[in-house]
């Protein structure tokens, strides 16, 4: 696994080479478009990480979790999940703080886990993507995005127990 | 819609906190956030910038065609409206096998060059059919091999942290699938609608 990324390195590298390309120069002209992104999005990120810290730290979400709890559990879907579930598409970082603490308290290796890792694996921080993507063009109107983008999360969320419990 | 998320999510902070007793939580947090979010961009603009150096070279040397053609097939049903020889097609491609490799940093930059290409095309502020698709593609993860996850859980003990690779091929695809059709189901619902709106007013021309 460790191979993976330097050998797509080095094989970029090398093709750049036998096509003829001027390598560190594209490399450095790619670089200078590299931080030109992070210049761009910096306000946007700022923003919204800003918008989750205060969201994470108010109680908002243990409230949310708690007064779900018994809704859930009838439909049998394991409540030590929720949190992640409801942070994933809001926050990258919040979850996986929340996956490793799912590994910390079960084990990597138990059925939670599995399930809390598929959902990792298999989603994207949407909120994140939805800023980011429309936020550096200047687009307002998103019309029927996040709706889309939050059924898939859904599905992740409700798929991610079913493959673990049929397929392992 | 933005600025109501935005919105929407500091003044449910603060109301949550006043009355879960959170408010100290919650005031150093505002400060303590904003300064987390610049020590996260300092620490991914390295990546970035190493990312789409690569990319470049990897473009100046006309691998973007090459791994353009392969996926076009797929991408051409999804995106009717992108013309298959323009930049924002082969950025298109690009940004979903940098996600396909599990690339994010190299996605993302990708992602936005080709949001930017799809934004000459529009007129006004709202997103256009092939932009709600494409981001809600990027929402969804289509990454190969959950690296991520698997460094994590073999730091925990486990002692074989790819097992469950095979249900997160499963689960993706299906979300990737639901969010597809979603965003294909909404395009034509409110597509529809503005057809109208432009048949209406032809009509009144033509009176």
């Amino acid at each position: 696994m460790d191979y993976v990324i330097p050998v797509i390195l080095s094989a970029v590298a090398l093709y750049g080479l036998i096509r003829k390309v001027n390598i560190f120069e594209s490399f450095v002209k790619g670089a200078r478009e590299g931080i030109k992104t992070v210049y761009v999005i910096a306000p946007t990120m700022i923003g919204l990480l800003l918008a989750v810290g205060m969201v994470r730290c108010s109680g908002a979400l243990d409230f949310l979790t708690s007064h779900l709890a018994p809704f859930f559990e009838r439909l049998s879907y394991p409540t030590e999940l929720l949190p992640m579930a409801i942070l994933r598409p809001v926050s990258g970082s919040g979850a996986t703080a929340l996956l490793t603490d799912i590994y910390k308290n079960f084990g990597a290796d138990s059925f939670l886990s599995k399930c809390a890792s598929v959902m990792a694996g298999s989603t994207e921080t949407t909120f994140y993507a939805v800023t980011m993507y429309y936020g550096s063009i200047g687009i307002r109107k998103i019309r029927h995005t996040l709706l889309s983008a939050l059924l898939a999360d859904l599905t992740a969320m409700v798929m991610c127990v079913v493959t673990v419990s049929l397929l392992m | 819609m933005l600025s109501y998320i935005f919105a929407g999510m500091i003044i449910c902070s603060l109301i949550f906190a006043a009355f879960s007793g959170n408010i100290t939580a919650l005031s150093s947090s505002v400060l303590d956030s904003s300064s987390e979010a610049v020590t996260l961009l300092i620490k991914m603009s390295g990546a970035l910038c190493m990312w789409s150096g690569f990319m470049r070279i990897a473009k100046d040397a006309g691998l973007t065609e090459k791994l353009s053609k392969l996926f076009s097939p797929f991408l051409k049903k999804l995106f009717p409206d992108v013309d298959e020889k323009s930049e924002a097609f082969s950025y298109m491609s690009m940004n979903f096998a940098a996600n396909l490799l599990g690339l994010g940093n190299a996605a993302t930059p990708l992602g936005l060059c080709a949001m930017k290409k799809l934004r000459e095309q529009s007129e006004d502020d709202e997103a256009t059919d092939t932009m709600v698709t494409f981001v809600v593609m990027n929402t969804a993860s289509i990454q190969l091999l959950p690296t991520t996850v698997a460094v994590l859980r073999r730091s925990y003990g486990s002692s074989s942290p790819f097992d469950i690779i095979f249900c997160v091929w499963v689960t993706s695809a299906l979300a990737l699938f639901v969010g597809l059709i979603a965003a294909k189901v909404g395009n034509r619902l409110t597509g529809k609608r503005r057809i109208l709106q432009n048949r209406r007013q032809v009509y009144r021309w033509t009176m």
